[in-house]
Parts: structure tokens; C-alpha cells; sequence
């Protein structure tokens, strides 16, 4: 048995511990922009998790998974407008909407593989962010304002930051929570084999993509789930939140963070983000420094953050 | 029945520029089995180009020449110090990597020309009208355009096709390591292929420079568009591409121009005039998802692997 002691363990439980204890150094600093900023990260943490579901265990490289964002936040915005505050009806909304979705576009889009996949989920995000423009109602391209976050009853205050703040985080650890324990049950391990040996596993008796569209609706259920939460975040909801360069952020952040790790995507969306604000206060170009940044890893440090604190454990 | 017509050649040569667009990124898609994000900056770099080169020079058409020649050099340039480490890699180390590039492609334009657009003027002889049915007249630019890009489809056709590099070309497509074994410098093929692929997104983006505004992310949405067509038309096919390519540009162009008044009969006229965009919008993306559903390989596969 290998020690429990290692890199890789260490970081993840520092960087859990910080994220507990920021609402902390924020109230003791008067510090409240580092509280919004990691608002805004741990809700892209959980979109890059459930990505990494498909993509790292599943092998599903999806480049459309901005959809999901913009459905959940869609859902909550809408019923909004419409006078609907309640977040007890207004959040499973969102997750069902996200669940049909995933569960359409995956049936039609898992008859593909390897770059077809890619482009047809691309495609489909496309035809949902062209959706979103088209509703008038709506905002159309100009978006639609929220002007009251979800209510829960008086269980919970979401206008309050730091409140909103450790929903958010719960809503990260209990995706990842979820996503540990769908990785190591019976139907984790057969998605897994799929990923590695299509052929073996249909011949030894299962339906690979049955197992395969499972895995990618709960993925879009989780995602839809930060897109509740990203619309609760901004006020505010429109369809340049759901175009495909979103999608391309989020897997450069499952990348960045190293693909099927389970805690990769959380410090890959961190660093990714972190670097954005940072790089941005030093220049207006940030992008300049950013681009060649993303080459660079992609060359030469495989396996991301997770991949070189594995090989720094070993050494 | 006159705005039929206009509309119709519209829409060819719109199917034609992304033609351009979509054969280069084919041609590196089916040979090298690279995806390249990028090849939209390519495009948005030859408007830039072009821009630039016209304004200094006064000259039109010495203008997109060196236009276009700065592109090809860019695409070699590209290919040689970053790209071609890529080739092999998994598709998804590609599609991130290219990704990278959009990023910098995209804010490096924004320090250089600033963030606000340019535009490239036409030159009188450009701008009047043609006859071209009598009682038809139709901007001679655009006419222009079509006659370009089929004259460049057409010399695409046989090189490929007719001469020694197109074979190797074709060759590559269907088995690298086999033309590699035979002798053949396969590095100054791919960077060779490259380097004209970027030449075609130049030229195409040059051409719709004085259609539309140049401005920075103008080849993100057409790289969509270029890759629908990639996928419906079958990747590495060339001819799969240049139908692909005619067909989405009219639904575009067709939906755009026709689709608010069909609407309108039957929505309010505000609902429909935003609807419908999007709608047409979403038709190509109709059909791509169902080409793929019916024909995962595309309508016309290139020969199998």
C-alpha cells in the first residue's frame, strides 16, 4: 500500500482547506473581491468536473458542455422573469431541462466517434446558443437580467455573498463526492473499460453506449447545476455565456488541472482562472501571454497540474 | 423572382468562400490528421493583411497579393515552429493547442491594429453593377468573388488531381507512414499543405474583408460554419467539401433573406424578425447533425484508412 502522504494528496487537501476558510481571510481583510472572484471559480470548478466525467473516465471529449451552463442559467433567468422566484422549483427545472438535453444530444451524438463527436456536440451547442438569440422574449443577444436571485424559503439568503459563497462550495464538494463514487461503482468501472476497450466490454455482455449516455447525462445534469448557479452568480444570463469558446475554456481547464483526476479539474480551474485575473492586471493582453501558455503545456507537460505533482511524488 | 436570383448567387458565392476556407482545413484535416482551430486567425489575419497592404500601397490589387502572400508565409511559419510538434498527438491535445493560438492570434491583432475595426475599400472599377441577365444587375465584386473562387476551385482540382504533388498529396491522405517509406520528404509536404491551406483561409478572408468589417473574431463563427461543412462533406474530401460548401451557403444566405416573411405569417413580426436569424442559424446545424445521425462519415468519405 502506497502512503496516503504524498504531493498530490497534500495540495488537494490544502487547496480544499483555503477554499473552506476563504469567506474567513476575506471578512478579517475586508477583502471582498477575493470572495466573488473564487465564487465565480468554484462554480466553474464544478462545470470542469462534470466534464472531466465524460472526458477523463469516459473518454467523451465533449466541446459543447457551455451548453449546459446557459440551459441551467437559462432556466433560473427565465422562470424569473415569468415571476417564478422559488429555487426549490426554479433549480430542478434546471437540472431537468439538462438532463433531456444531454439525454437527446447524447443519444444522436454517441452514434459518432472521436472527431465527429467532438464536432457534433459542438454543433449541438451551437444550435442552443442560436436558440438562446432567438428568444426575444428574452433579451434575444442582449441577454436578460435577473433581478432576484433563487429563493429558498428563508433556509437560505443567496444575496448574501458569503452564504452564497459555501452553497456554491457544497454544491463542488458534493459534485465531486458524487463523481468519486460514480467512478468507483460497478457502472464507474464499465464506463471506464468502454473508454479503454470498447470491443472487450460488448463482447463480455454490455451495451457500451447505454453505459456511455448514463454517464453523459449525469455529467450535463452536474453542469446544469453550475449554470443554476453561475446565473444566481451574474444577475445576469445571455448567449454569448453558452458560445463554443466557452466549451473550449472548460476543457482547457479539465486539461490544465490533468484529465481524469478527480480533483485535477478544481486546480486546473483555479489556476486558469487566477492566471486570467492576474495576467489581466499586469496587461490589457492578458490573452497574448495566455494562448502561447496553453501550447506550451499541451507540448510539453502532459497529464497537467495533477500529472506533475504524481511525477514530484514519485521522485 | 429578381430577389430570388440575387439572392441565389448570394448564396453561391458565400458556399464558395467558405469552400475556400473549409478545403484548406480538410486538406490538413485528411493528410496530416491535424485539427486546426486556428485556420479561422488565418482568416481574420489575411483581412488584416490585406487592409494594411491596400491602404499602404494604394493599390487593390498589389494590396491582396502581398496579402495573401503574407498570409502563406504566416501559415508556413506557423506550421514550422509550433504545429507540426503536434501531428500524431491526440485530437484533443490539437483542438486545445489551436485553441491557444485563437487566443493569441485574436488579442496580438487587438495590440497591433487596436480593437476597433478596418475597413478595406473597394476601388471604383469594383463597385459598379453588372448586367448579368438583361433586367438583372448584380455588384460586380461579388461577381468577382464567384468567378475567384471557382477559378481557385478549379486550379485546386488539378493540382490535386492532375499533377506529381497532388498524387502525394492524395497519397499522404490515404496512407502517411507507406509515402514516408517510399522516399518522400513527407515534413515539406505537410508544411507545403499547410502553408496552402492558410493561403486559401487568407484569400477567403481577404475576399469577404470589403463584404463585412475586419475585425478581431471575425473567423471564429466561419470556422464553425467551415467545419460543419468539413464534417457533412466527409473529412479529407475535397469534392465532399465544395458540395458541402455550396449547400450551406445557400441555406444560409436563403434562410437569412426569406425565412423572417415566411415566418411573419405566422408569428408577430417583431418575434419573427428575431427568431428567424437564429432559425437559419440553426439550419446548418440541423443538417450537420443529421448527415452524421444517417452518415456518421460524412456524405462523401474520403477513401478509408
Amino acid at each position: 500500500m502506497k502512503s496516503q502522504i504524498n504531493a498530490r494528496n497534500v495540495v488537494v487537501a490544502l487547496v480544499a482547506l483555503g477554499l473552506l476558510l476563504l469567506p474567513l481571510y476575506s471578512a478579517l481583510t475586508g477583502n471582498i473581491f477575493i470572495l466573488t472572484l473564487f465564487t465565480r471559480i468554484v462554480i466553474f470548478a464544478l462545470a470542469a468536473a462534470s466534464l472531466n466525467l465524460i472526458m477523463g473516465y469516459g473518454g467523451m471529449m465533449s466541446f459543447g458542455h457551455a451548453a449546459y451552463l446557459g440551459i441551467g442559467g437559462y432556466a433560473v433567468g427565465i422562470l424569473a422573469h415569468e415571476g417564478i422566484g422559488s429555487g426549490f422549483i426554479q433549480w430542478p427545472v434546471a437540472l431537468a431541462l439538462s438532463a433531456l438535453y444531454a439525454l437527446v444530444i447524447g443519444a444522436l451524438s454517441l452514434r459518432t466517434r472521436g472527431v465527429y463527436f467532438i464536432m457534433i456536440t459542438l454543433a449541438f451547442a451551437q444550435m442552443a446558443y442560436y436558440i438562446a438569440s432567438g428568444l426575444s422574449r428574452y433579451g434575444g443577444d442582449d441577454g436578460l437580467t435577473i433581478y432576484k436571485r433563487s429563493t429558498f424559503g428563508g433556509l437560505i439568503d443567496l444575496s448574501n455573498r458569503v452564504q452564497f459563497y459555501y452553497l456554491c462550495l457544497a454544491c463542488l464538494f458534493g459534485g465531486v463526492y458524487l463523481i468519486w463514487r460514480i467512478i468507483n461503482s460497478r457502472f464507474g468501472m464499465v464506463v471506464q473499460g468502454v473508454r479503454s476497450n470498447e470491443q472487450r466490454m460488448q463482447a463480455i455482455g454490455f451495451h457500451a453506449n447505454r453505459y456511455r449516455l448514463v454517464c453523459f447525462v449525469i455529467s450535463g445534469t452536474i453542469c446544469g447545476l453550475a449554470g443554476a448557479l453561475l446565473a444566481n452568480n451574474t444577475d445576469f444570463i445571455s448567449p454569448a455565456g453558452m458560445y463554443w469558446t466557452r466549451s473550449g475554456e472548460l476543457m482547457v481547464m479539465v486539461v490544465f488541472g490533468g484529465m481524469g483526476s478527480l480533483f485535477g479539474p478544481v486546480l486546473g480551474t483555479i489556476v486558469f482562472l487566477l492566471l486570467e485575473e492576474v495576467l489581466s492586471q499586469f496587461t490589457e493582453y492578458w490573452a497574448l501571454i495566455m494562448g502561447p501558455l496553453l501550447l506550451l503545456i499541451v507540448l510539453f507537460a502532459r497529464g497537467g497540474i495533477m500529472g506533475l505533482l504524481g511525477r514530484l511524488s514519485r521522485a | 423572382m429578381l430577389v430570388l436570383v440575387e439572392q441565389s448567387l448570394n448564396g453561391l458565392q458565400f458556399g464558395l468562400l467558405l469552400f475556400l476556407l473549409a478545403a484548406g482545413l480538410t486538406l490538413v484535416f485528411g493528410i496530416m490528421d491535424f485539427v486546426n482551430l486556428a485556420h479561422g486567425s488565418l482568416y481574420m489575419m489575411g483581412a488584416y493583411f490585406a487592409a494594411t497592404f491596400v491602404a499602404w500601397t494604394n493599390s487593390f490589387v498589389l494590396g491582396i497579393l502581398m496579402a495573401l502572400g503574407a498570409t502563406l508565409l504566416l501559415g508556413i511559419a506557423l506550421e514550422f515552429i509550433a504545429l507540426r510538434h503536434l501531428y500524431g498527438r491526440d485530437h484533443l491535445d490539437q483542438v486545445l493547442a489551436t485553441f491557444g493560438l485563437i487566443l493569441f492570434f485574436n488579442d496580438a491583432v487587438r495590440l497591433i491594429w487596436g480593437p476597433a475595426g478596418l475597413s478595406l475599400p473597394l476601388p471604383a472599377w469594383l463597385t459598379v453593377p453588372v448586367q448579368i441577365v438583361p433586367g438583372v444587375f448584380y455588384p460586380a465584386y461579388r461577381l468577382s468573388i464567384i468567378v475567384v473562387a471557382l477559378a481557385v476551385a478549379a486550379l485546386l482540382y488539378v493540382v490535386v488531381m492532375r499533377t506529381r504533388i497532388g498524387m502525394l498529396i492524395r497519397a499522404g491522405a490515404s496512407n502517411r507512414e507507406m509515402i514516408g517509406a517510399l522516399g518522400i520528404n513527407i515534413k515539406l509536404l505537410f508544411t507545403l499543405v499547410f502553408g496552402l491551406g492558410a493561403a486559401l483561409a487568407g484569400l477567403a478572408g481577404l475576399m469577404q474583408a470589403p463584404i463585412l468589417t475586419v475585425q478581431i473574431g471575425m473567423g471564429e463563427n466561419i470556422l464553425i460554419l467551415a467545419f460543419v461543412i468539413i464534417v457533412i462533406g466527409g473529412i479529407g474530401s475535397i469534392r465532399g467539401a465544395f458540395m458541402a460548401a455550396i449547400f450551406v451557403g445557400m441555406i444560409d444566405t436563403l434562410g437569412r433573406a426569406f425565412l423572417p416573411d415566411l415566418l411573419r405569417t405566422v408569428l408577430s413580426s417583431a418575434a419573427a424578425s428575431t427568431a428567424a436569424p437564429a432559425l437559419s442559424s440553426m439550419l446548418i446545424y440541423l443538417l450537420m447533425a443529421i448527415v452524421l445521425v444517417v452518415r456518421p462519415e460524412g456524405l462523401f468519405p474520403a477513401a478509408k484508412r
